[in-house]
């Protein structure tokens, strides 16, 4: 039963990512993209931690913890270049 | 994949694996389809917290029931996106508020003297920096 819930999952994870690159590549605005790639990143911890639960290995949670870090700085770091035109001031 | 698990624990495990997988294409469907960037910014949010939720909660009964021992640190990505969720969602509106013009006469009225706090505070932050590079050169 987990293996169909987990295909499932995957797919619907796809799916989703797939919404995000169309969002990506159509967004009027620059901080639409911003925002599609916030969401990337979010899908993209979620079918990391579904390999890890296919795969049965506990390996897979530092990748998805190193994901999240990534993503929330990145983000956080962009918002604040295009605020300010500036990183570290 | 190992199948000695108990049917009620498989159970639990596929119905947050559902559930989770929902809350993410919902947010994914409600950012490409929503109309404009601030209602858009409203999506995601359910993703990050409901969906990414409940697949950390399956992937820490998953772990427990195949490895033998409950394993916590998934919590530890919960508590940061927690964290990190408000904190984007904050610095992507404020960019786009100050990014677009056009969108601060859209503004409700505040209903007080006092403005919009983020739109205040910019002229003299703007005035602070002028006079800061002014300075250094």
């Amino acid at each position: 039963m987990i293996e169909i819930a987990s295909l499932v999952a995957i797919a619907s994870i796809a799916i989703s990512i797939a919404l995000n690159i169309w969002r990506l590549s159509k967004g009027p605005d620059l901080l639409d993209r911003v925002l599609a790639l916030d969401t990337m990143v979010i899908n993209a911890i979620a079918l990391t931690i579904m390999i890890g639960i296919w795969y049965a290995t506990p390996v897979y949670f530092e990748a998805a913890l190193l994901v999240a870090m990534v993503g929330f700085l990145s983000t956080v770091a962009f918002c604040k270049f295009v605020l300010r035109g500036n990183i570290i001031e | 994949m190992t199948n000695d698990m108990p049917f009620w624990l498989e159970l639990i495990v596929s119905a947050l694996l559902i559930v989770g997988a929902f809350f993410l294409i919902v947010g994914s469907i409600g950012l490409a389809k929503l109309p404009d960037m601030m209602r858009r910014l409203h999506g995601p949010t359910k993703a990050t917290t409901l969906g990414i939720g409940a697949i950390l909660v399956a992937s820490m009964i998953h772990a427990g029931a195949t490895r033998g021992y409950l394993s916590y640190h998934e919590l530890l990505i919960t508590l940061f996106l927690f964290l990190a969720a408000p904190i984007t969602a904050y610095m992507i509106a404020k960019a786009h508020i100050l990014c677009d013009r056009a969108t601060e006469a859209e503004l409700t009225p505040t209903g007080t003297d006092a403005p919009w706090s983020t739109l205040s505070s910019t002229e003299e932050e703007e005035k602070a920096a002028a006079e800061e590079t002014a300075e250094r050169a």
